[in-house]
C-alpha cells in the first residue's frame, strides 16, 4: 500500500471513531454537491435536532426564530467557487452565505469549510481561523462539511508543529485542530453530542 | 471545598459523603471505566517515555520561568495583546475587574478555568455588578447550583440527570424531561443566548505558548471558541505554570492530557489563539485581548528543590480518578477547588494550611495517583511533606508525638510490645484475635479484629531456626518489619525455611527497629529520619548480598524513602543508598534469585488469588514474580477483580479514618469472594492483618489469607 494511501485509511480509521463521518472526493465541486447533497436530505430524515423544539424560556426561544429556512454558510471560499456554490444551493431552494453570521446566532444548517491539514493519529483537522465568520460559522452550523486535501494529511500531531508554528506567528491569527463533533459528557459521563457546535462532523478527503 | 474546622468535623462530612449512595454509584463506574479507556488510549505509545518527556520539559520551563514569560510578551503585545502579570488572587481579580470597567462591560461569558476557581473570579466579578455565566455545561450546571467543581475535567460528576433536570426546570420555567441528549440540548439553547449577549469572554489556557505568544485552550464543548469569539473583549487567565517554551511541547503534553483524564484521544477542539484576533463588533475589528498571568505562590514554588514539581500539573485528573479514596468520598471531600491528589498538595500553596491541614491526613499512602500521573510528580510523598510541614508549624497531636517519641527508642518500643503481650490474655480469649479491646482503642475498628501478639517475637526464635549452611551460595540479612517480628513471625520463618533450603545463609540483626513508616505517614519528620538511620545502622551492607523484606511497605520505604529522607544527612547520605540498594522483597527474592521450581513442591490444585499489596505493585513495581509463584508451589491462580486496589490498611490511615478503611476493604472481601478462592495470598503483613481480620470480622468463614512465603513454604518437599 502506497503511504498515501495508508494515511488516508487510518485517517477515516481514526475519525470515524470520533463519529464523524469520512467521504472521499475528486473535486471541489463534488465537495460542494455533497454539502448540498447533505443540507437537503437534513431535513427530509429530521434526526438532527438543535434545541429549539425544547422547553426553553422565552428570551433563548426568540434565538430560534430567526431562521429564513434552509442555510448553508460557505465563509472563505473563493469567490468563484461560492458563486458556484450559491447557484446549486438556489436549485434547490437553499439560502447560501459567505458571511454575516452574527445575523444568524441562533444558527444555520451547514457551514463548509477546507482545512489546511488534518493529523492521521486521532483524525484530527487543523483549520486556519483567523477569520472571524469562519469560527462562528463552524460553530453555528449543525453540521460541519469539512474538505481536506489528501496532500496535506500527516502522521502525528508533531508534524504539524511548524505548520502550527507559521499559522500561529505573525501576527494575530487562530488556529484549530477540530476532531468530530462537538461533545459532552457532563450528566452523569454520558456521551451527548452538540452541546455548543456541530452535532455532525463530515470529513470530505479531496485527492489531490 | 474545606470548611471543616477539625479532623472530627472533617469525618463527618466525610460520613455523610459515604452515604450518598449515587456519589458512590457514579464514581465506582467512573473509576472501573476510567482503566479500560485509560489503557486504551495508550496501547501503543510507550506513556513512561512520554511522562519522562513531559515531566523534563516542564522542569526546563520552570527553571526559565522570568524568560519564557518576557518572550511570550514581546510575541503577544506584538500581535496586539495586552500582558499582565498578578502576584496574588486580589489582584489577578482586580485587574480584570478593571479590564471589564474600562470597557464597559455588563456581562461575561466564561469557558471553564480551574485559575478562575482558584482566585474565586466570579463571585468577585459579581459583586462588582457583572453578571458571569460559565458555558462548559459541568460548570454551568454547578455554578447555578451555586457549588464548587468536584472534579478537574467533569466538574458536575456527582450530580444525576434527575437533579440535573429539577435545576432546568428552574432556570428554564419550563419542566424539563429527565432526558441527557434533551437536558443537553436545552442547555444549548439557554447558553446561546447568553454567547450573544456578553460583551466579554475570559478563558483559562492549557498552555501559554512563549515560541508564537499563544494561549492554547482545549475543550471538547466547543464553548471556548464562542467565548473567545462573539464577545469584543478576552480575557485569557493563566497560571505562570502554563508558560510552555514551544509548539512542540505544547504538543507533547497534548499526547497525555485527554488521554490521562477521561481516555478520550483528543479534545474535540484544540485553539491556538495569539493577539488581538479578528471581532467584528470590536473597534477597528479588532478583539481587545488581555492575558493574566497569575502566580499566587507559583514563583516560590518554582525555585523549590522538592516541590517545583507541582508545577508540572497538566490539570488532567488523573490523581483523582484512580485515588480509592476519592472514589469514596468525591472532590468536593478530597480537595478545596483543586481536587484529588494534586489538589491536596495545591490547597496548602494556593489556599492555605487551615484548608488543607485535614485534607492532607486523608492520604492512604497507596501510590495509585504517582503511578499514573502524566507529570511524573512523587504525589504521595509531597503529601506526607506538607503534613510534616503543617505539623511542625501548628504543634504535633499527642498520639502522633507519643509514637514518634516510642519509636525513636527500639529498646522502649519492644518494651511495651512484650509487655502487652503479656497483659492481652483477657482481650484476646485465648484467640489469635484481640477480641474484647477496650472502648479507647475500639472505636469504629468493629469491621475487622485485631490481631493479638504473638507468644514468642521472631527475634527470640531466630537462634533456633538459623539454617546451618557450610557453603552459602549468598549471604542474606533479614529485615522483619515490626508485624513480622512481633505479630506473624511465621511468616519470616517460612521465608527462613525456604532459604535454608537453597543454601543461603541468613542474619538477623537485632538492633533493627519499626522502618518508620508508620511515623513518616503521620508527620513526624524527627521521629521517621532517626528510625531510619537506626536501622541503616543496625545492618552492615558490606556484609550480605541481600537485604530481604517479607513486608511490602517497609521494602518500599527502605528502598525509596530511606535515600530520601536521609540525602541532607553528610555520613549517612551515602550508606542509606547503599543499604537500599541491596533491599528485596521475598517474592522477587525467591522468583528471580532463587528460582524456586515446581519440582521443589508438592502440588494441591487449591484455588488461589492474590491481593497485589500497593507497595509492591507499585512502591517496587514487582507485578509478576508472586502471581508466577502461586503456580511454581501448585495452587491454581484465579485473578481477582481489582488485585491492584488498595485494602484500605494504610497503617496508621485505617485507625485515623476507620470508616474510609471498612469501605475499602468490604469492596476486596467481595472481589476475593467472587472469584471462590478458598486461598488469598498477598506479599505484606499490613494486607494480611487488614483482610484476615476482615474476614474474621464478617465470622471466620471462607477464604484464608497467609503469605506467598508461608504457600512456599507449606509445599516444600
Amino acid at each position: 500500500m502506497s503511504d498515501r494511501n495508508r494515511l488516508v485509511e487510518l485517517f477515516t480509521e481514526k475519525a470515524q471513531l470520533t463519529s464523524a463521518i469520512v467521504a472521499r472526493v475528486k473535486t471541489l465541486d463534488e465537495a460542494l454537491a455533497y454539502t448540498v447533497d447533505v443540507c437537503e436530505k437534513k431535513e427530509a430524515c429530521q434526526i438532527l435536532m438543535s434545541g429549539c423544539e425544547s422547553e426553553l424560556s422565552d428570551k433563548a426561544g426568540e434565538l430560534c426564530d430567526g431562521k429564513p429556512g434552509k442555510v448553508i454558510v460557505a465563509p472563505a471560499l473563493p469567490k468563484a467557487d461560492f458563486a458556484r456554490l450559491r447557484d446549486m444551493c438556489q436549485a434547490h431552494g437553499i439560502h447560501c452565505l459567505s458571511g454575516g453570521m452574527r445575523k444568524h446566532l441562533g444558527g444555520v444548517d451547514v457551514g463548509f469549510t477546507i482545512a489546511q491539514g488534518g493529523f492521521v493519529e486521532t483524525g484530527s483537522l487543523v483549520l486556519d481561523s483567523d477569520s472571524e465568520e469562519l469560527r462562528l460559522a463552524t460553530m453555528l452550523c449543525e453540521v460541519h462539511v469539512c474538505m481536506l486535501p489528501v496532500s496535506t494529511l500527516r502522521e502525528k500531531s508533531y508534524d504539524v508543529a511548524e505548520q502550527t508554528s507559521a499559522l500561529a506567528s505573525d501576527g494575530p491569527s487562530y488556529v484549530a485542530y477540530v476532531t468530530g463533533a462537538s461533545r459532552t459528557a457532563d450528566i452523569e459521563r454520558v456521551l451527548a453530542i452538540g452541546v455548543h457546535g456541530p452535532l455532525e462532523m463530515h470529513i470530505l478527503l479531496l485527492e489531490d | 471545598m474545606q470548611n471543616a474546622h477539625d479532623l472530627k468535623e472533617y469525618r463527618g462530612e466525610l460520613s455523610g459523603a459515604l452515604h450518598n449512595d449515587f456519589l458512590r454509584e457514579a464514581l465506582d463506574r467512573f473509576a472501573v471505566a476510567y482503566r479500560t479507556s485509560r489503557s486504551n488510549a495508550f496501547s501503543g505509545m510507550d506513556v513512561d517515555g512520554l511522562i519522562k518527556e513531559i515531566a523534563d520539559g516542564k522542569d526546563a520551563a520552570m527553571a526559565r520561568l522570568d524568560e519564557l514569560l518576557a518572550e511570550f510578551t514581546r510575541k503577544a503585545e506584538a500581535a496586539g495583546a495586552v500582558v499582565h502579570v498578578a502576584r496574588d488572587a486580589e489582584e489577578a481579580n482586580a485587574i480584570i475587574a478593571d479590564i471589564a470597567q474600562k470597557a464597559g462591560v455588563k456581562r461575561v461569558i466564561k469557558s471553564k478555568s480551574m485559575t478562575a476557581e482558584e482566585i474565586h473570579l466570579n463571585p468577585y466579578l459579581e459583586a462588582r455588578g457583572l453578571e458571569v455565566t460559565e458555558t462548559d455545561l459541568g460548570e454551568w450546571i454547578i455554578q447555578l447550583r451555586h457549588e464548587g467543581p468536584t472534579h478537574m475535567v467533569m466538574p458536575a460528576i456527582h450530580l444525576s440527570r434527575y437533579q440535573v433536570a429539577d435545576l432546568f426546570t428552574d432556570v428554564t420555567g419550563a419542566k424539563q424531561e429527565v432526558d441527557i441528549e434533551k437536558l443537553v440540548k436545552v442547555a444549548r439553547r439557554e447558553l446561546r443566548r447568553k454567547f450573544a449577549e456578553a460583551d466579554m469572554g475570559i478563558s483559562g489556557g492549557n498552555f501559554a505558548v512563549a515560541e508564537t505568544g499563544s494561549i492554547v485552550v482545549c475543550t471538547n464543548e466547543g464553548n471556548a471558541r464562542l467565548v473567545t469569539t462573539l464577545p469584543r473583549v478576552h480575557v485569557a487567565l493563566v497560571g505562570l505554570d502554563k508558560l510552555t517554551a514551544t509548539v512542540r511541547d505544547a504538543l507533547t503534553v497534548l499526547r497525555a492530557l485527554p488521554k490521562n483524564a477521561t481516555g478520550q484521544a483528543i479534545t474535540s477542539y484544540v485553539s491556538w489563539i495569539t493577539g488581538a484576533t479578528e471581532c467584528q463588533t470590536a473597534p477597528g475589528g479588532k478583539k481587545e485581548m488581555h492575558v493574566v498571568f497569575l502566580d499566587n505562590g507559583r514563583r516560590k514554588l518554582a525555585k523549590d528543590p522538592l516541590f517545583s514539581q507541582v508545577l508540572r500539573c497538566i490539570r488532567c485528573g488523573a490523581c483523582a480518578n484512580v485515588c480509592p479514596v476519592y472514589r469514596l468520598v468525591g472532590g468536593h471531600q478530597l480537595g478545596h477547588i483543586y481536587i484529588g491528589a494534586i489538589g491536596l498538595i495545591l490547597t496548602y500553596f494556593y489556599h492555605g494550611k487551615d484548608k488543607a491541614k485535614n485534607l492532607v491526613q486523608n492520604c492512604i499512602n497507596c501510590g495509585a495517583c504517582k503511578a499514573v500521573c502524566a507529570g511524573g510528580i512523587d504525589l504521595p510523598r509531597l503529601i506526607k511533606e506538607i503534613h510534616a510541614r503543617i505539623q511542625d508549624e501548628e504543634g504535633h497531636p499527642l498520639q502522633s508525638a507519643l509514637l514518634g517519641r516510642v519509636l525513636k527508642s527500639r529498646k522502649l518500643f519492644h518494651t511495651l510490645l512484650r509487655t502487652a503481650k503479656s497483659v492481652q490474655k483477657p482481650i484476646t480469649g485465648g484467640t489469635p484475635f484481640l477480641r474484647h479491646l477496650p472502648m479507647i482503642f475500639a472505636k469504629g475498628q468493629e469491621f475487622r479484629a485485631l490481631p493479638a501478639i504473638a507468644e514468642t517475637p521472631f527475634r527470640d526464635r531466630f537462634a533456633s531456626i538459623k539454617p546451618k549452611v557450610a557453603n552459602p551460595r549468598l549471604r542474606v540479612a533479614l529485615f522483619s518489619g515490626c508485624v513480622q517480628d512481633f505479630v506473624y513471625p511465621e511468616q519470616a520463618e517460612a521465608a527462613v525455611k525456604l532459604l535454608g533450603k537453597h543454601d543461603i545463609d541468613v542474619t538477623f540483626p537485632m538492633e533493627q527497629s519499626c522502618c518508620g513508616l508508620p511515623v513518616q505517614m503521620m508527620g513526624e519528620r524527627e521521629a521517621s529520619r532517626s528510625v531510619a538511620a537506626q536501622n541503616v545502622n543496625a545492618f552492615a551492607p558490606d556484609s550480605c548480598d541481600y537485604i530481604l523484606t517479607l513486608c511490602a511497605s517497609c521494602a518500599s520505604h527502605l528502598k525509596h524513602g530511606y535515600p530520601e529522607i536521609l540525602a541532607d544527612d553528610p555520613v549517612m547520605a551515602a550508606r542509606a543508598r547503599t543499604f537500599a540498594e541491596k533491599i528485596i522483597d521475598f517474592s522477587s527474592f525467591a522468583h528471580d534469585v532463587l528460582k524456586v521450581a515446581p519440582g521443589e513442591f508438592t502440588a494441591d490444585g487449591k484455588r488461589t488469588t492474590y491481593h497485589a499489596p500497593c507497595h509492591l505493585c507499585r512502591g517496587l513495581g514487582v507485578t509478576k514474580a508472586p502471581r508466577e509463584l502461586i503456580s511454581t508451589c501448585g495452587l491454581d491462580y484465579v485473578p481477582c477483580e481489582e488485585e491492584d486496589v488498595c485494602c484500605g490498611f494504610g497503617g496508621t490511615y485505617s485507625m485515623k479514618f476507620p470508616e474510609l478503611s471498612a469501605e475499602l476493604l468490604k469492596k476486596k472481601l467481595a472481589n476475593v469472594e467472587k472469584t471462590g478462592a478458598e486461598l488469598l495470598l498477598t506479599d505484606c503483613p499490613g494486607c494480611i492483618m487488614q483482610l484476615r481480620g476482615g474476614f474474621e470480622a464478617k465470622g471466620g468463614r471462607g477464604v484464608r489469607v497467609i503469605h506467598v512465603a508461608e504457600a512456599l513454604a507449606e509445599r516444600l518437599k
